[in-house]
């Protein structure tokens, strides 16, 4: 059964339509590519799936659950955790604390809880503060804990964006253009991390525009075009589709 | 623990200022602490709901004056008309109601104020409740207006309404017997046992915010703060979150109101006036936003200095222009971390300002 299954799908924001009846499904263990140029309706699809909005019409399964029209944190909770194109960290927070909001929907405390500081709660807030920290171990900035997130250089605040997804123990991980922004070496090591994941049983769907990285890792590739599906393939036969190439390279280049 | 030594540093402060106060012989500086304590709970709470979840009031007032108009009135209004009612005599048999005689010995029948404590404060966790499932969904300055126009309507209530005294407001609220021998009131004699009350308080309420800061749901809530959509995605329900955080906040300032009615024996309109919020927002402003330790030490200076008459009739100015110097000059307020560094700055001779 598909972990996640997107069933004729619409997304329209006024006159546009930014998805256009998108259907794929992400097998279990999978790296999933969703390519396509500037404005395709990458992101928007990307929200729908994960309840920033709900889509206008279609559905979504996850673990063959329906969770479209779901708010985020309930979709959160689900297993399904995200990482932002433009990094979205809390500022005023140290990298590890970041990190341990990740853990929040794997924990329950809540406001009596936290005011009276009852002996579980403690218990708990020790087990969150470990797990963090074995994520940041995981992504090599341990020594970075308790620097602020937000001052980090743009490759570390990736790496704890990526640790606090992380941390929420997802099944479904939707990363958005994990390399927007980075060197080639960062995309190098990007693309190391995330085939990392995958190995820890962890299935990736990701957006992205660098094609290198998604060639190089990615076991299927869904590309779209003016918020259509117009191709779903290995990345082998991605690379010979005249279609792809010709909204890729332009209509000329593509004649050649 | 670090977290618990400025609570064991504040105890000690307390005593100390009040041994002082009894030396020599200046024991009317703990009546205008006393008032002050109370005022700090208000802001406190509001400091936990701005600095922390981000969510700004201009309506905090108005939760205070709920909490002491309604204790004041259930206290002084005089049931003996309604002795009859199937109602009141249900109330009368639980023991809620106390029969008292007025000052010219005639006998009337008032709510007990610990029944009236706990109705005041049910009733603006209520209205808290049933006003943030709405208005809280606003942010920014929209939320400021829908919270100032809540204000404005509490306001009016109590000045429009004959059950609450009008532009009088209501006088003669009874002592508040916490305990046997622990009355809360203006009583000459009473002066040091309720400096401890109010400030036992302030101690107990500054150990469960400080603690709950630190917790899971403290975290959250700065998450709340920094990026709502990024807490969202993290399984943050931050509708459910924000709401709980806003009634708590009414709840301390409604605590705040029904404690400082009993121990002035009244209130009047003004505590419920827009003035009074905004003078909350500002004493959380300029003790740093997220950071109750500052919120707490610059309300109890402001507001000290306030009550001893030392902004004169300039009082309410006094803090309108700290808002403005405070957002222009130091919009993290004067209390936060890197003050040490920003006065260094200052002092440097290539140092820029504050940020």
């Amino acid at each position: 059964m598909a972990l996640l299954e997107l069933t004729h799908v619409h997304k329209r924001f006024g006159g546009l339509h930014a998805v256009n009846d998108v259907s794929f499904a992400v097998q279990p263990g999978q790296i999933k590519a969703v390519i396509g140029p500037n404005g395709a309706g990458k992101t928007t699809l990307f929200n729908c799936i994960a309840g920033t909005f709900p889509p206008s019409e279609g559905s979504v399964h996850f673990n063959g659950q329906p969770i479209e029209g779901l708010e985020p944190h309930r979709i959160a909770s689900r297993g399904l955790s995200r990482t932002f194109q433009n990094i979205k960290l809390y500022p005023g927070l140290t990298a590890l604390e970041n990190v341990m909001i990740g853990r929040h929907c794997r924990s329950r405390a809540g406001f009596w809880a936290g005011m009276l500081r009852l002996p579980s709660t403690f218990r708990e807030e020790r087990e969150i503060r470990e797990r963090s920290l074995e994520y940041l171990e995981l992504l090599g900035i341990a020594d970075l804990a308790d620097s602020e997130a937000t001052s980090l250089a743009f490759g570390q605040q990736r790496a704890v964006e990526f640790a606090r997804a992380l941390a929420a123990e997802p099944t479904l991980l939707l990363l958005d253009e994990p390399a927007a922004g980075l060197n080639i070496y960062e995309t190098a090591e990007v693309a190391r991390l995330i085939t990392t994941i995958r190995d820890r049983g962890i299935t990736v769907l990701l957006v992205e525009h660098d094609m290198s990285l998604v060639m190089d890792i990615s076991d299927e590739i869904v590309v779209l075009s003016f918020g259509q599906k117009i191709a779903e393939d290995t990345p082998h036969n991605i690379q010979q589709n005249t279609e792809v190439i010709r909204i890729y390279l332009g209509e000329d280049d593509a004649a050649d | 623990m670090a977290r618990y030594l400025p609570l064991a540093l504040l105890a000690i402060v307390v005593i100390v200022v009040q041994q002082i106060a009894q030396w020599s012989d200046a024991t009317y500086y703990l009546t205008q602490l006393t008032m002050t304590a109370y005022y700090s709970l208000v802001i406190v709470g509001l400091c936990l709901l701005m600095g922390y979840a981000g969510q700004i009031s201009l309506g905090h007032a108005g939760f205070f004056a709920i909490g002491g108009y309604l204790s004041a009135m259930l206290t002084t209004h005089d049931l003996m008309p309604y002795q009859g009612n199937a109602l009141f005599k249900a109330l009368g048999s639980l023991g809620l109601l106390v029969h008292q005689q007025d000052l010219f010995g005639a006998s009337v029948l008032h709510v007990t104020p610990w029944a009236a404590c706990i109705a005041a404060v049910l009733t603006a966790a209520l209205i808290a409740f049933c006003l943030g499932i709405p208005v809280l969904k606003l942010k920014g300055h929209y939320l400021a207006m829908a919270t100032l126009g809540f204000g404005i309507i509490i306001f009016r209530v109590a000045l429009a309404t004959p059950l609450f005294g009008e532009a009088d407001g209501i006088s003669e609220v009874p002592g508040f017997t916490l305990l046997p021998g622990l009355t809360v009131s203006g009583d000459f004699a009473a002066r040091t046992s309720n400096y401890y009350i109010a400030w036992g308080m302030v101690l107990l309420t500054m150990l469960l915010l400080s603690q709950l800061i630190h917790s899971r749901i403290g975290r959250a809530l700065r998450a709340i703060h920094g990026s709502e959509e990024a807490a969202r995605a993290m399984g943050v329900d931050t509708a459910r979150y924000k709401l709980q955080t806003f009634v708590l906040s009414a709840v301390l300032a409604a605590v705040a109101g029904v404690f400082l009615t009993h121990f002035n024996g009244g209130l009047g309109p003004s505590e419920a006036g827009i003035m009074k919020s905004v003078r909350y927002v500002a004493i959380v402003a300029i003790g740093g936003m997220a950071n109750l330790w500052g919120a707490l030490i610059m309300g109890v200076v402001l507001n000290f200095l306030s009550l001893r008459g030392f902004f004169g009739t300039y009082d309410d100015a006094v803090f309108g222009a700290i808002l403005i110097v405070i957002m222009l000059f130091a919009p993290h307020g004067l209390l936060h971390r890197g003050i040490l560094r920003e006065l260094k700055n200052l002092f440097r001779k290539n140092g820029h300002g504050p940020a």
